[in-house]
């Protein structure tokens, strides 16, 4: 960790703009022995960048300097603006890895210096890596949520309380002679009782926080030929699936992305839903359900509204129920045509809708990782209050377990075994 | 006397023989964390459990009622029973007593290598183990008067005490007080009420069978609006109030004043009336120490229940002391700067008996340990609260008086007054340090306890076999060892013999001992993995030459705290306050380039 590590912080390739970030203890001399004189702090100054050792000019460039523990990583920062050229951005990444000390960042390995040196906690990490990810405006202000620290506010918050009712539960043993209030250990019930409903709250919570990172599947569902892929592709305004007048024709699923008022989405066609159907269609059929099953809203796309019982597939609270082809029907109120377009933008209002509602609910927690340090943290305080009155002891060794989960969720202990699986969704220079 | 049973030559300079065992503040032993001390030092045949047991005028097992990791033991105790048991021992030696005041200390080579008496005596010694309590630039405050003095009645030591100034060690001042001595004969004892001892007395000893004198009850009063109102109109005679005291005094044991000034919502506060012993009717008023001047002692004590006429024989008063900053301590209490000096006690910044007694008899090891060439002795955090203790003196060093609380103790659930011998004796017989009788009784009991843990294991049984046994538990097709059910949380002996008859050969010692090993078995497996975490980290040494300022990434603060305490291995390092996970990292990473 002693060395000095640098790396390209934007995309390669030609741009107007390319950032190169220096770290460690050498990034100041680094940025110096470039720029030919000392960076200034936190000033952005105009310097030509030259070849250390051969004195040829490589780029005319913006160059910052941070000095630790102020920065990014809390280390020594230098950051050279460069022009986005693919040769700038080569001649100064082979200048800096020419320099004593000095070595090509590993992925993630900026965010994890900052993590080392207390500049995030590990669940401001993870919402810096779903930031960098995030494709929608919903998913971007959640992701700034976390970043900004509202797990780690979360897991504070729980800490404070726990934390009390560990003091209370020590003072109820090593006090015991003394005269305590009588009714010690009835409020560390009460505290570690709230506790646990928050707790089981934020996972509920935490797994539609984690739909909105990664999207919600909507699934159409229906029997062969009755639309579905040409519905699809009027709601993705684009061609993705093969229609054809012949049913059965598709048989994998598909899958396409959307971007619905802010909210990410993946639109799921599959297999028509039927008995009859050859060995090829009926596995198509089998997943089919299956991945109907496991999608977060689905939309019946029927002929008639009794059809929907007989398809295979349990409907659930929300999932939306419309009439096929309204353009071969007439006129029906909730009739849809995947050919006219008729009805397409009312069902994608309606899916908007169902889906707000769902987010309007969301919590903070969105990592598996986050929310299984909670369970853990709440199954403690089960068994805390499980064992009091009686054995208070316990009840002290079940509290300080679920401090340690809480400790776990913001990565204060045993952090090395998580961070390899965290860092490793970082691109270079991050 | 821990020197002289690992066999060392030993001898010991005090003021006045006859004054070895005083107990200079109240008149108990144990606790809880105290009480598990006492048993630790008794585990590794130290003296002070005997004594405890035969001083012992009323015995009380601290939280009966919750699980055996949270019982201490804890005896009132008759203070000349005490000095006598402690005397007796000492003369059953051939340690070497000089009455005398310790000056100066001989170091020659950056070694210790003696002390000199006032008379001008010279000591040789290749070890020298400092315990001076409150005596090192003692301070009586009474009121507004001050005085130097070590105890109540016996002289402070000034010359040492600027000796180890001149040796650069860091100083400090704490202070402590006592309340003041009650004539028994003058307290209305029919309206306080009686706080009579355990029906079945827990013993501190792993030897001792039961009390070896009369049985007393202590009497509670309590302090009241009246007593509030004096010791407030009077504050400013205190000699804590009245600015006259710097030294930091304990959170846990404040002053009356301190009381009454913090807690001004609180109408009353409880007094514990402790008889001295069984010939004197001398009483210890527990919880009103005081700094306050006498006559307004004798006021606010006759403010209360019970106590309206009553007479003080001796006032309370405050003492400051000096401490030497225990982070320039090794975890063997050696001086980092001084070979063959080690501290013990209330040098250290602790306070109470039993803390100082574990102290001494790791530094009395160790200091043998030294005079001998064997190994030192170090006791970790997973092992014993002796463990604890010193390591959390010698990483987080003190703020106020050290005093031992079960909440220290991250492996309370296994460090446990029950099991102490099974914990510390075969340590204790390693070292050389535990006599024949120990040894015997501590084998046997260990062969007991292990047949019996051995046969409890041995006995499988089906959940609807554990049914036809009467005994309830999940239809999920384990089979679980009569131990397992052992420690089921209602189970108790008799259930447990009625649905296994066959473990009636043991005896109920042993029963009960398996029965509190049971109960914590689950989570002592859980935190086996701590503790090997534990043991790998403080496997890692660190040499104590290592140079901070080399490493590249810490702070100019750290760097100062990690020149101060020295840690000895990674694992106490992590337990320095402010260390982070990439400063652990640093100094890991210089330490395997230096081994290289």
């Amino acid at each position: 960790m002693g060395d000095t590590i640098f790396a390209q912080a934007t995309p390669p390739g030609r741009a107007g703009v390319a950032i190169v970030r220096i770290s460690g203890p050498r990034a100041l001399a680094a940025g110096e022995a470039l720029a030919g004189t000392p960076v200034p702090a936190r000033v952005a100054s105009l310097r030509w960048l030259r070849d250390p050792g051969t004195r040829e000019r490589i780029d005319q460039a913006l160059v910052l300097a941070f000095p630790g523990p102020r920065s990014f990583s809390g280390e020594d920062v230098v950051e050279l603006h460069l022009h986005g050229s693919t040769a700038v951005s080569r001649a100064v990444l082979a200048s800096l890895g020419a320099l004593d000390g000095l070595r090509m960042a590993e992925p993630g390995e900026f965010s994890r210096r900052a993590l080392m040196n207390g500049r995030m906690d590990l669940s401001q990490v993870e919402g810096l890596g779903d930031l960098l990810v995030a494709e929608t405006a919903i998913q971007r202000q959640q992701a700034l949520r976390v970043m900004d620290g509202a797990v780690s506010r979360l897991a504070q918050d729980w800490r404070e309380r726990l934390v009390h009712a560990l003091a209370f539960v020590e003072a109820s043993i090593d006090f015991a002679d003394e005269e305590l209030p009588a009714d010690v250990l009835e409020e560390v019930r009460a505290i570690v009782a709230a506790t646990i409903a928050a707790m089981q709250q934020e996972i509920a919570a935490g797994r539609v926080a984690e739909r909105i990172r990664d999207g919600f599947e909507v699934a159409i569902v229906g029997r062969p030929n009755v639309g579905k892929s040409t519905l699809l592709n009027s709601l993705a305004r684009r061609d993705v699936a093969l229609t054809s007048k012949v049913a059965g024709t598709t048989r994998d699923v598909i899958e396409v992305r959307m971007d619905l008022g802010g909210i990410a989405m993946t639109l799921l066609d599959m297999a028509g839903l039927r008995e009859r159907a050859g060995r090829v269609e009926a596995l198509g059929v089998a997943r089919a359900r299956q991945r109907a099953a496991a999608a977060d809203l689905r939309i019946f796309l029927v002929a008639d509204a009794d059809e929907v019982d007989l398809l295979g597939v349990v409907r659930r609270d929300g999932d939306i129920v419309v009439r096929a082809k309204a353009d071969l029907r007439g006129d029906v109120a909730d009739g849809v045509s995947g050919t006219t377009g008729q009805g397409v933008d009312a069902l994608l209002a309606t899916i908007a809708d169902a889906l707000s509602e769902r987010v309007a609910g969301a919590g903070t927690a969105a990592e598996l990782r986050q929310r299984l340090a909670i369970g853990d943290s709440a199954a403690c305080l089960d068994r805390a209050l499980a064992s009091l009155p009686q054995r208070v002891e316990v009840a002290a060794e079940e509290l300080r377990g679920s401090l340690r989960a809480l400790d776990f969720l913001v990565g204060k202990v045993d952090v090395e075994s998580v961070l390899d699986v965290v860092f490793r969704s970082f691109c270079l220079g991050k | 006397m821990a020197a002289h049973r690992a066999g060392a030559r030993v001898v010991l300079v005090t003021h006045r023989f006859d004054r070895l065992g005083e107990m200079s503040c109240n008149p108990a032993i144990g606790g809880l964390g105290k009480g598990h001390i006492v048993r630790e030092i008794d585990a590794l045949d130290g003296v002070m459990g005997r004594a405890a047991d035969y001083a012992g005028i009323q015995f009380r097992l601290l939280n009966r009622s919750k699980g055996p990791a949270a019982q201490g033991p804890r005896a009132q105790t008759d203070r000349d029973r005490y000095r006598a048991a402690i005397q007796a021992r000492f003369r059953a030696t051939d340690i070497l007593v000089l009455e005398g005041e310790v000056v100066d200390l001989r170091v020659e080579g950056g070694e210790v290598c003696g002390v000199e008496v006032a008379d001008g005596t010279h000591l040789p010694a290749r070890s020298v183990v400092l315990t001076t309590g409150t005596f090192l630039r003692g301070m009586i405050h009474l009121g507004t008067e001050t005085y130097p003095a070590g105890r109540s009645s016996d002289p402070a030591s000034v010359r040492l005490a600027d000796r180890l100034g001149d040796l650069g060690l860091p100083l400090g001042r704490l202070k402590t007080g006592t309340p003041p001595r009650l004539d028994g004969r003058t307290i209305d004892w029919s309206r306080v009420e009686s706080q009579p001892g355990d029906e079945i007395p827990a013993m501190f000893s792993f030897l001792s069978e039961c009390p070896a004198c009369a049985q007393v009850s202590c009497g509670i009063t309590h302090t009241n609006a009246a007593t509030h109102a004096i010791i407030r109109a009077n504050l400013g005679r205190s000699a804590m109030y009245g600015g006259r005291i710097s030294g930091a005094g304990p959170r846990y044991c404040p002053s009356i004043e301190d009381k009454v000034v913090r807690f001004p919502d609180k109408e009353t506060h409880q007094v514990f009336l402790e008889p001295e012993g069984l010939e004197t009717h001398t009483v210890y008023p527990n919880g009103i120490s005081t700094s306050l001047p006498l006559d307004v002692q004798e006021a606010y004590v006759r403010s209360m229940e019970g106590l309206e006429t009553v007479d003080i024989i001796r006032p309370g008063y405050a003492i400051e002391y000096d401490y030497v900053d225990p982070r320039s301590l090794s975890r063997t209490l050696e001086l980092r700067a001084l070979d063959g000096l080690f501290l013990a006690g209330q040098i250290n910044g602790t306070t109470g008996y039993e803390e100082a007694a574990g102290q001494g008899l790791l530094a009395g090891l160790n200091a043998a340990a030294r005079a001998l060439g064997r190994e030192p002795v170090v006791l970790d955090r997973a092992q014993a609260y002796i463990g604890v203790m010193v390591d959390d003196l010698v990483t987080r060093g003190v703020s106020e008086p050290y005093r031992m609380f079960t909440s220290r103790a991250e492996y309370r659930l296994n460090l446990r007054a029950d099991n102490a011998d099974q914990r510390l004796t075969p340590l204790g017989l390693a070292i050389g340090c535990v006599g024949p009788e120990r040894r015997e009784a501590f084998l046997a009991r260990q062969e007991a306890l292990a047949a019996g843990r051995c046969a409890a294991e041995g006995i499988l049984v089906t959940p609807s076999e554990a049914a036809d046994r009467g005994l309830a538990v999940n239809g999920d097709g384990v089979r679980r060892s009569a131990f397992e059910l052992l420690g089921y949380p209602d189970m108790d002996i008799g259930r447990f013999l009625s649905a296994f008859p066959e473990m009636a050969s043991c005896s109920s010692a042993v029963l009960d001992q398996l029965l509190r090993d049971a109960m914590y078995a689950p989570y002592l497996a859980r935190q086996e993995q701590d503790v090997e975490r534990l043991r790998r980290d403080e496997g890692v040494a660190l040499p104590q030459a290592l140079d901070y300022s080399g490493i590249p990434g810490l702070s100019a603060e750290l760097r100062g705290k990690l020149e101060k305490v020295r840690p000895e291995t990674l694992g106490q390092a992590s337990r320095m306050e402010g260390m982070t996970p990439v400063a652990l990292t640093q100094i890991l990473v210089r330490v395997r380039q230096s081994a290289r």
